[in-house]
């Protein structure tokens, strides 16, 4: 990306200040996105109305919102471990905002092209769990304890299956950077890795099925890494309160909320870079039939982040459908279920890839 | 080196979102372990009984209207009945019947808060809206009928406020036809919902002698298995002239007693409900509602004890009176706190999770615990 920037404005500074504030626009983006469309879905989906005040359609609500945020008094209790306190939210949103960096909205538009970026993505989103540990310990408050607690297990317990399937992919392509996998399934949608890639042959069509059951296990266990429904027991409104995060308030509570978001757009990028093509377009592109070359990138962005949104829909559909799972249940669900055949995914996809 | 560990004393209300109003539990746990629970009881206590006695019969009315707040039709009438029985009154039989069809209507309409916030507590939002949009076709007939969509002071001693308005039947019978399509959305959508039977089926197992031994009464006795319902068993008013099945709880998912049960034999008595609607909604006699209202309400010496079925159980009402205009004394016999202190032995060895799951199952409306 620095080196478009850099091509457009022939400027160095300018291109590191772009590159530079690339993930933070992205991350404020998808959060005002986010959290409007979950109220107006949300509203859909249990026959109301929505927000329809502030703005047309209530488009402005969250920027009414992120306002009042601001402008809210930070009340702390008392005799919490400030450092802590304050600190939390902050490395909960560098784990998501980190991720963002390495993740590629088009061939062009990457904050830092990573040659290890899938790997990158899971160490730094593994932030997330220092911060809520952090958060529930220091609050002084039970529930945020008890919050803290059932996600920490849950994190990690959950980021088990990501990494086998994530691993299992890797070993298919044969590379970590995540450039070099979207490149892979170029063209069109017979050649994204959820359809078997892009190597004609007998293998293709053995690894159709396994990679049907590897994108089950990651878009299930992501569900449960960034505290979604039916796994949201950490935040467990109706027991815990508010989990974690109870005692915070203001812009503090903002940020826990901004990384919930921004953590949802980020695993629905990794699960659509792995299985379904990256940023390429399933129909081959309008700048190539054209003959404008220009347009390559920015059509791929566009279906880099209509992929992205399709999957928010799909866990902000899940959300408000399903109710919550029981703390044991979910571990059971993770230890009992989706391990073994992840397990067993990566043995059998890794004896295809011998073929 | 052994580490030590310690049980931890926590406070679940009075301000937490799954009490249903003002209840604080003390939950020692052990990490996530329920040890032991401790309900504290009387953050809503307005003195109702005592008030009772500083009032005239009828000034009573409104205020039994905020003992079970969900259910605001059932107390008036068990109120009225008891004070009936203790004047001889014997009231017109339009009266009767439109008493029992308000009533079933607001067995349903409790019934639905009682549902909704259960699958609220346990994560499932949706449905909770879902019960309170049909809850709202309910009060809006409430409100053409009296004026009032929570607290409706509308069955007297003796008749009611108001007559019914002209257009009750034909919404009553709307209402009839709509929710009997509708209520197979709720079942769709949250009692055969695998997550929720995981998060239901033999949790919180009431066993039917724990059950009678702690007195419980309503949908917590019914789920333990046992048909006993005060509308068949000690029928009052017109109730013998209806058909209608008792729904009691069979074990579909796991125990019997168990939390699913006792949701599912609530959605089962709203079928029930809807069907003495319809057997009494054509045969409403002409009349005069306020015919049998007695000039002045000075009963004889004596006391009077009447139940009657409401939608959390068995709503007893014990007046002595001395003679006077006003009641000497008003004792109310409230199902919610009878079945509440079934809560320690049911919370028992479960998780913090399954005590909200079992709370919202039992259905305790704090008016009525505190009175």
């Amino acid at each position: 990306m620095y080196q478009f920037i850099y091509d457009l404005t022939g400027n160095v500074i300018i291109s590191t200040l772009v590159t530079a504030v690339f993930p933070l626009v992205n991350v404020l983006i998808v959060a005002l996105i986010g959290v409007y469309l979950e109220r107006k879905i949300s509203a859909w989906i249990q026959d109301r109305v929505g927000p329809n005040r502030v703005g047309p359609f209530g488009l402005f609500q969250t920027v009414a919102d992120f306002i009042k945020m601001m402008q809210k008094e930070d009340a702390t209790p008392t005799d919490i471990d400030g450092k802590l306190y304050n600190l939390a939210p902050v490395l909960v949103f560098t784990g998501c905002f980190a991720a963002y960096a390495a993740i590629p909205f088009s061939s062009q538009l990457i904050g830092s092209e990573v040659e290890v970026g899938i790997f990158f993505i899971l160490a730094v989103s593994s932030f997330t769990v220092a911060g809520i540990l952090m958060a529930g310990w220091s609050s002084n408050n039970k529930y945020a304890l008890l919050g803290a607690m059932r996600s920490a297990a849950q994190i990690v317990s959950y980021e088990i299956p990501t990494a086998l399937v994530v691993l299992s992919m890797v070993m298919l392509m044969g590379t970590l950077s995540l450039t070099k996998i979207s490149e892979m399934q170029t063209a069109y949608f017979w050649n994204w890795n959820i359809l078997g890639g892009a190597t004609l042959g007998l293998s293709k069509f053995l690894l159709i099925p396994f990679m049907i059951v590897g994108f089950i296990i990651i878009f299930i266990s992501t569900l449960a890494e960034v505290n979604r429904t039916p796994f949201d027991i950490p935040e467990a409104e109706s027991e815990l309160v508010a989990g974690y995060f109870t005692e915070y308030c203001g812009m503090k509570w903002a940020m826990f909320m901004l990384a919930e978001y921004g953590n949802m757009f980020a695993v629905s990028a990794i699960v659509s870079i792995l299985f379904f093509g990256g940023y390429h377009s399933p129909f081959g592109y309008l700048g190539n039939s054209l003959g404008i070359n220009w347009l390559i990138p920015y059509e791929q962005a566009f279906w880099f982040v209509a992929k992205g949104w399709f999957f928010i829909l799909v866990q902000m559909w899940l959300r408000w459908t399903l109710p919550r799972l029981r703390v044991d249940q979910l571990m059971s669900l993770c230890w009992k279920y989706l391990i073994p055949y992840a397990v067993v995914n990566l043995v059998v996809i890794g004896i295809i890839s011998l073929l | 080196m052994s580490l030590k560990t310690e049980t931890m004393v926590l406070n679940m209300g009075p301000q937490h979102p799954s009490t249903h109003g003002v209840l604080r539990l003390e939950l020692k746990i052990d990490g996530e372990l329920v040890l032991d629970v401790k309900p504290h009881l009387g953050y809503l206590h307005r003195c109702f009984e005592k008030h009772a006695e500083a009032m005239q019969y009828n000034q009573v009315v409104p205020y039994t209207d905020r003992l079970d707040y969900l259910a605001a039709m059932g107390n008036n009438w068990g109120y009225a009945l008891a004070v009936e029985k203790l004047m001889g009154i014997q009231v017109p039989e339009r009266v009767e019947y439109i008493r029992v069809i308000v009533a079933e209507l607001q067995r349903i309409a409790s019934h639905q808060v009682a549902l909704g916030s259960n699958a609220a507590d346990i994560g499932a939002f949706t449905p909770f809206l879902y019960l309170f949009r049909d809850r709202e076709h309910i009060l809006s007939i409430f409100e053409d009928t009296c004026g009032a969509r929570m607290l409706y002071n509308y069955i007297w001693v003796g008749g009611l406020s108001h007559d019914i308005h002209p257009d009750f039947v034909k919404k009553v019978k709307e209402f009839v036809s709509y929710y009997k399509a509708t209520i197979i959305e709720l079942d769709n959508l949250l009692s055969y919902n695998k997550i929720f039977i995981e998060r239901t089926a033999n949790i919180g197992v009431l066993p039917l002698d724990t059950a009678i031994n702690f007195g419980a009464s309503g949908p917590a006795l019914r789920g333990s298995g046992i048909p006993f319902d005060l509308r068949r068993d000690d029928p009052y008013s017109i109730y013998d002239r209806f058909d209608f099945e008792i729904p009691v709880g069979k074990g579909l998912q796991g125990q019997v007693g168990d939390c699913w049960d006792r949701y599912y034999v609530r959605v089962r008595e709203m079928e029930q409900s809807l069907r003495i609607i319809e057997q009494a909604i054509d045969h409403i006699p002409e009349g005069d509602v306020q015919s049998a209202i007695p000039k002045r309400i000075k009963p004889p010496k004596g006391t009077v004890y009447t139940r009657i079925e409401n939608p959390r159980g068995e709503l007893g009402y014990f007046i002595i009176s001395d003679g006077n205009t006003n009641p000497f004394r008003v004792k109310v016999r409230a199902p919610s706190f009878v079945n509440l202190e079934v809560l320690g032995e049911l919370c028992k060895g479960h998780l913090v999770a399954d005590v909200i799951a079992i709370l919202g199952s039992i259905d305790i409306v704090l008016g009525e615990v505190d009175r």
